[in-house]
């Protein structure tokens, strides 16, 4: 199939200056409409051609998006806040490390200088059948190239397909469900907040989207409760290479131990399904127990119980025990 | 309006993908009007229909039991099997398409297998106990039909007979939906093998190329939709109150001698006149 790497395609464009104007804007065009955040996912779909929005609303004209703000001991965070401030913001940094430890590890530095937390928590998966136009189940049609006999699939799903096994490539996205962060969303007829772990939807749900935002709605800001502030905590990406990749699998933990038996943990992976994995039987069974050896092997085996490797992700089932095993006993001091 | 929807192949071939979903809702619409129709019409236009009374032996009405045996318990079962899997597959098929959203493919597939069972059983029992030929229209139910419409429509005509077993109406609903059905069930057998089950290895690549399978979603498509007006169809008419002996019929077994006497010919429905389901006769399914 032809790809076109020239220039992209007409569009119309709006540079919104409030959330309330794009909002406006989008429940307009609704379908037609694109939304570019930082624009690092977005120019690659356009420019190959692949997605031909009419109308791209481009937010970074926004004001009030960005920043972090306190917010009871917790933080508020502006969807355009782009990943280098999350990094370094002495709130963040105080209270939840593990999200600037994980928005560090994201890309480049470059992409991170323009890449905001909304767009990455929010970006389109990276399955190369999709993204290189064929008209698979997630395109609307009604095949998953990714899971046949011959298909190469080393970097798709081992939990949670449903016709199609594409997974999510997010890195803030896993820390920001284990925190139980609170994600806010603009719309056509006003505001709603929903939990992080229910922002992210499987195929099963909508085999074209990957998250809960319909046309016409917006991501404004993220909500982090305190929680989880200051807890320990264990973020780890696996990738290919030491910068600017996609993780294979990542992992995010956070929990609060008391003379060394675990009082409270969530676990949530990303990389091993089309949304981030929560692992919430591990975390009850685990809870109560001491944070030792034992108790991490428990964990680990109990982790990839249901797992479906494809022809050639199978190093994922091994891979997605080790760190449920090392997030258990390894869990680093905040 | 977008009947049918295409997309490129890989190969660069125009292929079709699925059906158009807005014909979600033209079938939908159809089936309102045409219910909405038939009410208006039956409650103030309709004229009550006139047949021929059929012959019987003298003392055959005093003989018949009170309660005709319609449908036996395996009928019924099988109805009410096929009844609920049917409705599973149009909700779990056509609700995350209107925008209710759900994990439905499980449901979906593991519905279609419970139908395709039933609808093998149904036709097993059907040409081995039952009166096989009761279900299909036969040349009176044409000549009659014909008839009807003439006098409904006020030209003269003879007076058609009373029905078999089943009326003229069941009979033409049957074949559509067993038309609708063969084509869901053969396409959606093929289409098992592009979903994870525990009985077949997917492989999307399997036995045709894309155009025909293509094809293949169109037709499971359309017969789904037809599905939509014709289940509508099918409650409306279930529970008019004309029509609700024999929806009972199909919850308890049995039709009222009343009934059977003034819509049924006996000697194109014969029942016993001691019994209401002699052994051989046409009475148990």
């Amino acid at each position: 199939m032809a790809v076109f790497r020239d220039v992209m395609p007409a569009f119309e464009l709006f540079q919104p200056t409030s959330a309330s104007d794009a909002v406006t804007l989008l429940a307009e065009h609704g379908s037609d409409a694109w939304v570019m955040a930082g624009g690092q996912d977005s120019f690659d779909w356009l420019k190959d051609r692949i997605k031909r929005p009419k109308v791209v609303v481009d937010l970074s004209q926004v004001s009030g998006m960005s920043g972090v703000r306190d917010l009871d001991g917790g933080v508020e965070i502006g969807a355009m806040t782009t990943l280098t401030t999350l990094v370094g913001d002495p709130l963040i940094r105080e209270r939840f490390p593990i999200l600037s430890e994980a928005a560090g590890v994201v890309a480049s530095p470059q992409i991170r200088n323009q890449g905001t937390i909304g767009g990455n928590i929010s970006q389109d998966t990276r399955c190369w059948y999709y993204r290189g136009g064929m008209p698979c189940y997630r395109a609307g049609g009604n095949v998953c190239y990714a899971d046949t006999p011959t298909a190469i699939n080393r970097e798709h799903a081992i939990l949670g397909a449903d016709r199609c096994v594409a997974v999510s490539p997010s890195d803030t996205a896993p820390a920001l469900v284990a925190l139980d962060a609170k994600i806010v969303i603009q719309g056509p007829s006003g505001e709603r907040v929903v939990d992080a772990e229910d922002y992210f939807i499987g195929p099963g749900i909508d085999i074209t989207r990957m998250h809960v935002l319909k046309p016409g709605e917006l991501l404004v800001a993220i909500r982090i409760p305190a929680t989880w502030a200051g807890t320990d905590y264990y973020f780890e990406k696996v990738r290919d290479r030491p910068v600017w990749d996609f993780p294979l699998v990542n992992i995010a933990a956070v929990k609060v131990v008391n003379g060394g038996t675990i009082e409270r943990i969530r676990i949530v992976l990303n990389g091993v399904a089309a949304h981030p994995w929560r692992l919430a039987q591990v975390e009850n069974a685990v809870t109560g127990k001491p944070a030792d050896e034992s108790t991490a092997a428990m964990a680990g085996e109990m982790s990839i119980e249901g797992a479906f490797p494809l022809r050639h992700n199978g190093y994922k089932v091994p891979l997605m025990r080790n760190l449920v095993k090392r997030a258990i006993r390894g869990v680093q001091e905040a | 309006m977008e009947l049918i929807q295409w997309a490129t192949s890989p190969w660069g071939q125009e292929v079709p993908i699925h059906l158009g979903w807005v014909l979600i809702w033209v079938f939908a619409i159809a089936g309102a009007v045409f219910l909405v129709g038939h009410a208006i019409w039956a409650g103030f236009f309709a004229k009550e229909e006139t047949f021929v009374e059929p012959q019987v032996a003298p003392g055959f009405k005093e003989r018949l039991p009170a309660k005709v045996k319609r449908h036996s318990l395996t009928a019924r079962v099988f109805h009410w099997i096929m009844a609920v899997s049917m409705l599973v597959l149009l909700f779990t098929a056509f609700l995350p398409l209107v925008g209710v959203q759900f994990a439905w493919v499980e449901w979906h597939w593991m519905a279609g297998i419970l139908l395709t069972a039933s609808i093998i059983f149904h036709v097993i029992h059907a040409s081995f106990f039952l009166d096989f030929w009761a279900i299909w229209p036969d040349r009176t139910d044409i000549a009659d039909a014909k008839n009807r419409a003439k006098l409904m429509m006020g030209k003269s005509a003879a007076l058609p007979r009373k029905f078999s077993k089943y009326p003229f109406e069941n009979k033409m609903f049957h074949m559509a939906v067993m038309l609708a059905g063969l084509a869901v069930i053969f396409t959606g057998f093929f289409m098992l093998y592009r979903v994870r089950t525990p009985f077949l290895t997917r492989d999307p690549y399997i036995f045709f190329g894309d155009a025909t399978w293509g094809w293949m979603y169109v037709l499971h498509g359309l017969a789904g939709v037809g599905f939509i007006t014709m289940v509508m169809a099918h409650i409306y008419f279930a529970i008019r109150p004309e029509k609700l002996e024999m929806t009972k019929s199909m919850i308890f077994g049995t039709v009222s001698r009343e009934h059977y006497l003034d819509h049924h010919d006996p000697e194109r429905w014969p029942v016993s006149d001691e019994t209401s389901a002699a052994p051989g006769s046409a009475t148990g399914d």
